[in-house]
């Protein structure tokens, strides 16, 4: 295995760290203005993730960061190639934190409203935008030998194929934040919550299984990989067993072991698309010999080796604070005069 | 218009606005550890309550540098994919080392600092205050250090891959320690503790003049004057001058561009205030006379490069660069002026009246001191053109290939409504929680009775909280 390799992997990892924490605040926030009905339950809902959403969210700077640093040429393609996707992320990302920070500093009923609105609508476009672009790298993009995206306008990456990847997403951390609320949560809000997890569970499995058959019938790389290497089909296997699992805990009255299973399906569900795609970062839908692969994307050796000493001096304290910060703050939500 | 001007405009726009944030994380959050900390040596109430005070201010501040600082990392790779093509094996790995080590300590912590000031110890409260604040300082030695290698390129190779050219990283040493990095970091280092006391200034002033929180506020504006005074004077007589040193050393037609030196001219002028005109290759200005040259190279007689030794196209724009430079320089003599003055007139007058223009001019510090620190930044940014890499790739050249003038339009005026709303916002809610004031808090022996290490938070976690009912009391009301 190469130090290009290790990168890959890193940055799946990082990746599905990203889509585990942020997903599940972006669930609350997808769930928001439906679970939660008076001003407490709303104070709540966004105090559930009051003190850990910003740490989530550096996992999507770190992310990039990472991508810049070890595939520059794939950075450079995908972020300027979806240039309006990614003005509306940034958009919505902006509103949503301005939602989260601004929304209890006023006791009008229409200001909260207001910006439980935008929380909620944020977090539903971020699942969408962010569910769309995954979905465009799985289906292919136009990449030119120059290593440039050349759509000809925003549309050419709303096909069906990634849309329907971007409502799965939505389902997904719908129900991946629907677990969180049901730890964090009690009374009636907890009971409202519980009540929708099936439901929310079923819609996102046939989503998935959708999905999946689309995959297959259109042949896309990251299927081929596991029609042709039979034991990489553990992967999704295991994510289809975290799914069950999720059930199983919650039928024994174990939320957050449920909430955990789901965690462990998102993290093998992203392994998958992470080792269906390899050794492929950009797949070019104009000629296969302008993909972007692991080997003639990645970063020089020298700054590899400087990352790797980064990442193995940084990371384990990264998850180390991150176990904490989530330890400490475990547990039913209390209000506090500090709360949003 | 063409998208290289808009994006230019764009991330002129979101970086200085986002500039106004970050100094104030690192100066403000060193000025709520000096709080804390005199809280645990002197247990004086006052400093508890001023440390509470300032958090809230401190997350408001926080919340929108972390927001407009995400577009900053996205742009790199929206607006200049040319740019980071051929940069992202140095620039990259300076930025992806920004994000592992510093945003997580920030991000991380941030929630105890915020949320945990009537659940932590002092002690502990303190430390994972430090940590934030740390945080916020290591985060902004990555990124200059990422920026210093803009100024000061070396430690790379420059080699055509299947993507065309790319810079690649030769020695990893070499690229952190660039020429210019260490000047560059202090200098903004004590920027942004200088913006961080002229806050603290700023408000306990206003409250002193609106005869609030008395004891409060001359307990803040007596700490934060000092610490103003004397970091106003260490930063133009030592790191102000240390920059403009290494300026001088690398980057000579930036110089030029910043005192509007046409002609190589010895005893050259430190000028104040003027105006270039750049078709007549003119510049007006008034100025102490071979200041310059003593400054630049501790010579009166020093000749200083001038730009027509320089072909043209390798000119910043001139006048531009002058004005923002000048701005900054002026201010920054400004800044021990008013400390100096302002600090006797305190001696004298502690418990009595302040003469009231005084009292204004402590008021006014700490928006001079964020428009001289995004000055500066302009200074750095605008002389450094035509450049986006010194002397290695042209800004021209850097700016994303597929990237259309209508896209780029939408985008910059996504960011100045979006923006425009933020600032509003701000300074709304700035303006209430300083009106609102500072809160009286629980006394010591309550504070003694919170969990004061880790031991002791993470037992009490565990347990349920056995003033649970006391607070929920309180959120009722």
């Amino acid at each position: 295995m190469s130090l290009a390799d290790l990168w890959f992997a890193l940055f799946v990892v990082i990746i599905a760290g990203y889509v585990i924490l942020d997903g599940f605040d972006l669930g609350v926030g997808i769930l928001h203005p439906f679970a939660a009905r008076t001003d407490e339950e709303r104070r709540i809902s966004l105090n559930s993730i009051g003190p850990i959403w910003d740490g989530n969210e550096v996992w999507l700077v770190v992310g990039g960061g990472v991508l810049f640093a070890a595939f520059p040429v794939v950075y450079a393609a995908l972020f300027s190639g979806f240039y309006v996707a990614l003005m509306l992320v940034l958009l919505f990302l902006i509103l949503r934190a301005v939602a989260i920070e601004f929304r209890s500093k006023r006791e009008s009923a229409a200001w909260r409203s207001f910006w439980d609105r935008v929380f909620s609508i944020s977090s539903i476009a971020l699942a969408l935008l962010l569910g769309v672009a995954l979905g465009n790298v799985i289906a292919g993009v136009p990449l030119a030998s120059s290593g440039d995206i050349v759509i000809s306008s925003v549309l050419d990456l709303l096909k069906p194929f990634p849309l329907l990847v971007g409502v799965t997403a939505i389902a997904m951390l719908a129900l991946h934040g629907g677990l969180y609320l049901e730890v964090k949560t009690e009374g009636p809000m907890h009971d409202r919550v519980r009540g929708w997890l099936p439901s929310l569970g079923a819609l996102f499995a046939v989503l998935g299984i959708a999905v999946a058959i689309w995959t297959a019938i259109e042949d896309y790389d990251v299927f081929t990989a596991f029609r042709d290497h039979w034991w990489l089909d553990e992967f999704p296997l295991a994510a289809a067993a975290a799914f069950g699992a999720i059930w199983w805990y919650r039928a024994k009255g174990r939320d957050t072991a449920a909430f955990f299973s789901s965690c462990v399906m998102l993290a093998f569900l992203l392994l998958s698309a992470g080792v269906g795609m390899y050794p492929d970062l950009l797949i070019s839908t104009t000629d296969p010999a302008y993909n972007m692969t692991v080997s003639n994307a990645a970063s020089a050796q020298t700054t590899l080796e400087v990352m790797l000493v980064v990442a193995i001096v940084g990371l384990p304290f990264v998850l180390l604070y991150t176990a904490g910060v989530q330890y400490l703050f475990r547990g039913k939500v209390r209000l506090s005069p500090d709360s949003y | 218009m063409n998208p290289e001007f808009l994006s230019r405009l764009q991330f002129a726009l979101t970086i200085s606005f986002h500039f106004i944030f970050p100094p104030i994380s690192m100066g403000l959050g060193l000025m709520i550890l000096v709080m804390s900390w005199k809280y645990l040596r002197t247990k004086d109430q006052t400093w508890r309550e001023a440390s509470f005070f300032w958090v809230k201010v401190y997350g408001l501040v926080f919340a929108l540098g972390i927001a407009t600082g995400v577009v900053q990392e996205f742009e790199f790779g929206t607006n200049w994919s040319a740019y980071s093509r051929f940069v992202g094996n140095v620039f990259g790995s300076l930025l992806a080392a920004e994000g592992v080590f510093a945003f997580f300590l920030e991000g991380g912590f941030l929630g105890l600092m915020l949320f945990g000031g009537d659940r932590l110890g002092p002690r502990i409260w303190f430390w994972a205050s430090f940590l934030v604040v740390f945080g916020a300082h290591f985060s902004a030695l990555w990124i200059l250090m990422a920026n210093s290698w803009m100024q000061t390129p070396q430690g790379y190779t420059v080699t055509t891959t299947q993507w065309g050219a790319q810079a690649l990283m030769t020695t990893f040493k070499d690229v952190v320690w660039t020429p210019s990095f260490l000047p560059r970091l202090l200098h903004t280092w004590v920027a942004s503790w200088i913006i961080g006391s002229a806050l603290v200034l700023s408000v306990s002033a206003w409250y002193v003049m609106q005869q609030q929180h008395l004891e409060f506020a001359r307990k803040n504006l007596s700490l934060a004057l000092k610490w103003f005074t004397v970091l106003a004077v260490l930063q133009v007589f030592i790191f102000g001058a240390q920059m403009a040193i290494a300026v001088t050393k690398d980057q000579e037609p930036k110089l030029a561009a910043m005192e509007g030196n046409w002609q190589p001219r010895s005893c050259a002028p430190l000028y104040v205030v003027g105006w270039v005109d750049e078709s007549a290759q003119k510049t007006y200005a008034v100025g102490v006379p071979c200041l310059l040259s003593f400054l630049s190279y501790g010579s009166f007689q020093a000749t200083v490069p001038g730009l027509t030794q320089f072909s043209s196209d390798v000119w910043a724009p001139v006048n531009l660069t002058f004005q923002a430079y000048h701005v900054m320089i002026d201010l920054g003599f400004l800044f021990p002026l008013i400390g100096v003055v302002g600090w006797l007139s305190w001696r004298k007058r502690r418990d009595g009246q302040m003469p009231r223009p005084v009292l204004w001019a402590f008021v006014a510090t700490v928006f001079l001191a964020e428009v001289a620190t995004i000055a500066g930044w302009w200074t750095a940014e605008i002389g450094r053109q035509p450049w986006i890499v010194w002397n290695v790739l042209r800004t021209s050249d850097a700016v994303s290939p597929t990237l259309r003038t209508g896209q780029a339009l939408a985008s910059l005026v996504m960011f100045a409504l979006l923006y425009a709303l933020l600032l509003v916002l701000f300074v709304f809610l700035l303006d209430r929680k300083i009106k609102h004031g500072p809160e009286r808090v629980s006394g010591e022996e309550q504070a003694n009775a919170l969990p004061n290490t880790i031991r002791e938070l993470f037992r009490s976690a565990r347990e349920p909280r056995a003033h649970a009912e006391e607070v929920d009391e309180h959120v009722a009301r």
